[in-house]
């Protein structure tokens, strides 16, 4: 049932893009006679200018955390919180996932296939890694591109918002993966 | 709240580099990172002049106010700072369905160009506003239903194990986004005097 509804759901998608290209355009031009190529383009022109635009905001981002994943520091985190997360139920094995999903979505790529190869991908450690990976974005990723591309510099509670709810979100897949799945 | 931040990774990221001996790769992760940013911005050109094409299609035929005005009833309580049929509302609406779908590649422009209407509406053109913060943090939780393509490549039969509990757990992150933005806006520290007073003593500081 779960399996016809997942793939159902992907078989969808992969019309929404075609759809959307040639439907708006359709739209545009059948009923409102716009000028659809001229438009395009000149939509398409600040392409250039807002790509440019975000590349200070994301070298600041990404050169600082690529620092502090190379330094080894997320182990000597590991090391403080695991007394914690023992009290909590929280996988140890899963806790470096948890630490970089924020971070860096290349990074957490690599620790979920770790995962996977060292687990198996039926193991429940693997399983609550994907339900991880899944269900957060790269939180700091996406502040540098979005706030950088109209130029904001104070974020006010974006971080902590956005932290806060990486947390709940790792928490849940442990939780909820351990209800269903073990 | 970024300074330190941002300060802060560098900072532990050079002092735990040297504790651990790779001092080597910290300096060489800060030169490779910053051609990385470039790499991907560029990488972005194409794909941003792709979708504000096609989006300023839509908004010129009307389309994305149509979009904007349908799903107004759930955009206000979100969005309570963004004008009735805002074109920033209809981005942001396009924006979120795109992720739903795990379309990452139209979600960013849109995303963009969502953050560039809400811009219009802002008096302080380098402090976020409460839309823009709710818009982001409702990013970064991830609103996706439709697994990574990635993560369905690595788990193979297993992956439809952990559809459910990916959907469940990104909806319950998306509710605690939308909880602590609401909550944490209302705090002094984090209002829009507070971010331009600290801007202020900042600047007195240099002085």
């Amino acid at each position: 049932m779960i399996e016809y509804i997942a793939e159902g759901l992907s078989s969808v998608a992969k019309y929404i893009i075609p759809i959307l290209l040639v439907g708006i355009p359709f739209y545009a031009l059948a009923v409102k006679k716009v000028k659809v190529y001229e438009v395009f383009v000149v939509g398409a022109k600040d392409g250039f200018t807002i790509a440019v635009r975000i590349i200070p905001y994301l070298v600041a981002i990404l050169v600082a955390v690529g620092m502090f994943r190379a330094s080894g520091a997320l182990d000597l985190l590991l090391n403080l919180l695991t007394p914690v997360l023992n009290l909590i139920g929280f996988p140890p094995e899963n806790l470096p996932l948890a630490l970089m999903r924020p971070l860096s979505g290349s990074g957490s790529l690599g620790l979920l296939t770790d995962l996977v190869n060292e687990y198996g991908a039926d193991s429940l450690t693997a399983k609550i890694g994907a339900t991880m990976f899944g269900s957060s974005e790269t939180t700091f990723y996406v502040l540098a591109v979005y706030f950088g591309s109209v130029g904001i510099v104070r974020s006010r509670h974006a971080i902590p918002a956005g932290l806060f709810a990486d947390a709940v979100g790792a928490l849940s897949a442990v939780y909820l993966c351990k209800l269903f799945l073990m | 709240m970024l300074n330190y931040i941002w300060f802060g990774m560098m900072a532990i990221g050079v002092g735990a580099g040297i504790y651990n001996g790779k001092i080597d790769a910290v300096t060489e992760a800060a030169i490779d990172m910053a051609k990385v940013s470039v790499n991907i911005a560029i990488g972005l050109i194409g794909i941003m002049a792709l979708w504000l094409g096609i989006m300023k299609i839509a908004e010129d035929s009307g389309l994305i106010r149509i979009i904007a005005k349908g799903l107004r009833p759930i955009t206000i309580r979100l969005f309570p700072d963004v004008p009735e049929d805002h074109p920033a509302i209809g981005s942001i609406v396009l924006n979120m369905s795109a992720n739903m779908l795990g379309l990452g590649n139209a979600a960013t422009p849109l995303g963009l160009k969502a953050m560039e209407e809400l811009q219009e509406l802002n008096p302080h053109k380098d402090t976020a506003t409460n839309s823009m913060v709710m818009f982001l943090a409702i990013n970064t939780s991830s609103v996706q239903i439709i697994l990574p393509a990635t993560v369905v490549a690595l788990m193979g039969a297993t992956a439809s194990d952990i559809f459910i509990t990916t959907i469940l757990a990104t909806s319950l992150s998306t509710i605690a986004a939308i909880v602590a933005v609401k909550v944490l806006e209302k705090m002094k520290r984090f209002s829009v005097s507070a971010a331009l007073g600290e801007a202020e003593s900042e600047d007195d500081d240099h002085d």
